[in-house]
């Protein structure tokens, strides 16, 4: 289990550029597999075009209460980018003007960022359709200050999302840390006492399941049977749907597979459930992710990767729907993780 | 030649299998891929009795296979185990049950 973020340790895969010469070299350099960009040249997909805008996910901050080992944001306690309220209000802006019916707040945990609060307040009051807030559930117990969260979400109707990698306590702490089992339990608990996840219920809880090793997620219908049926018979918690999200061979996971020698197997496990029907429904083609910084990327990943938009428009300051709409999206071959099997995306499956 | 008999990249290879015999290959992988949907038995429950089986046969790249299919399944690595234990009944029962035919010998010859 990590309890030190790839950038505190001072590694080597800290460095974005470091992971996208990995993902470009070795199997990819030698023609052993096919770059993404030539799969989805075969079925005429390059370059992949933005659409129109429907989400805009904005990531508050890298700051964490948990260390995941695959966390794909490297976040931590350590981390200490965070967006200001300067750059919030410069999101607000862009959320008021723009088309996007879905705002979703990312981080880290969202939740430590000092003007969270003040934030959903506001944005709230936009009346977007959909508001999500990516929850990692312990926060809401890690601290007294937080206990009142699924209230203060209750209050503003806000759509939780939140990862939950088994419905059992081995699987789930091996991933996100001890005793993030129980605590994610007692938050769901909590968050079912005043509405959310109940049937019919208009307080959305979701969740998210992502692999707790070097393999691709299961059918995401079979998989939510299965751990709706456990929670609700171990626990008696419910909750509407669950998003199965592959692991992209990014940050502390591409560490996890190098380290585990699970690199190669890995890429051709992705590779080989490249399916082009997902490509036509990537989250990139509708969604603009932001940066603590307020700087625009096709997706959380590219953050990341510090791969920014490929448009005049670089910063949310600048923002300007219409030329963003039809960039080219920039990829590597971590997008193949995104068009595996069913497809990928922070709404999980695409097909 | 290889030094060893199997090798894991071989597992990757095996569709390859048709191009030798390109129907008798083709109809293979069509039953085989009929087989795992979900039918009377569910996709979850053909993945472990294909595990119990990959053991029996003690076929390895059977195991990768499943194994891996069943960790995509969000199969706990108890109930895989069990799924085994299964198998392991089977065969050593298969062996014991075959004691009676012993004893049954046995009896007749020195009654």
């Amino acid at each position: 289990m990590a309890t030190k973020s790839l950038h505190k340790k001072g590694s080597d895969l800290a460095n974005s550029n470091r992971q996208l010469e990995i993902l470009s070299n070795g199997i990819f350099q030698n023609g052993e597999l096919p770059t993404f960009k030539n799969k989805i040249s075969e079925t005429s997909q390059f370059p992949l075009k933005a659409k129109k805008l429907e989400i805009l996910q904005i990531n508050v901050g890298y700051m964490c209460n948990q260390v995941c080992d695959h966390c794909h944001v490297d976040a931590g306690p350590d981390r200490k980018e965070i967006m200001t309220r300067d750059t919030m209000k410069q999101c607000l802006e862009v959320i008021k003007n723009s088309g996007a019916h879905t705002l979703d707040l990312t981080g880290g945990a969202p939740e430590m960022n000092p003007d969270f609060r003040w934030f959903v307040e506001e944005a709230a009051k936009v009346g977007i359709k959909d508001f999500i807030v990516r929850s990692n559930l312990t926060i809401i117990r890690a601290n007294k200050k937080y206990y009142d969260l699924p209230e203060f979400f209750k209050k503003h109707n806000v759509h939780v999302v939140s990862s939950m990698p088994h419905w059992t306590r081995g699987k789930t702490d091996k991933q996100r840390g001890d005793g993030v089992f129980d605590k994610s339990i007692k938050a769901l608990q909590e968050l079912n006492a005043i509405g959310y996840g109940i049937p019919n219920s208009d307080l959305k809880l979701d969740l998210v399941y992502n692999p707790s090793g070097a393999f691709l997620p299961g059918d995401q219908m079979s998989m939510e049977k299965d751990f709706k049926k456990a929670l609700l018979d171990d626990f008696g918690i419910q909750f509407h749907n669950l998003f199965a999200i592959t692991n992209l061979p990014i940050s502390r996971f591409l560490d996890y597979l190098i380290a585990s020698e699970n690199y190669e197997d890995y890429m051709y496990q992705l590779v080989e459930a490249y399916n082009p029907t997902a490509v036509a429904n990537v989250m990139c083609t509708n969604t603009l992710s932001i940066s603590w910084e307020g700087y625009l990327f096709d997706c959380d990943f590219n953050q990341m990767l510090e791969l920014p938009v490929n448009s005049k428009v670089k910063h949310i300051s600048e923002f300007n729907e219409d030329l963003l709409e039809g960039r080219n999206i920039v990829i590597s071959q971590h997008c193949y993780g995104c068009t595996a099997g069913a497809g990928s995306s922070c709404q999980g499956e695409v097909t | 030649m290889s030094k060893t008999y199997y090798d894991p990249a071989d597992l990757k290879k095996f569709g390859k299998i048709t191009e030798w015999s390109e129907e008798l290959g083709n109809k293979f992988f069509e039953y085989y891929g009929k087989v795992f949907e979900e039918g009377a038995l569910s996709a979850r429950e053909k993945s472990l009795i294909a595990l119990a089986v990959s053991h029996t046969e003690q076929c390895p790249y059977c195991i990768d296979a499943y194994s891996q299919d069943g960790l995509q399944r969000g199969i706990t690595k108890e109930e895989m185990m069990e799924a085994i234990h299964v198998g392991a009944a089977i065969k050593g029962g298969a062996t014991l049950v075959h004691g009676v035919q012993m004893m049954n010998k046995i009896n007749k010859l020195d009654g």
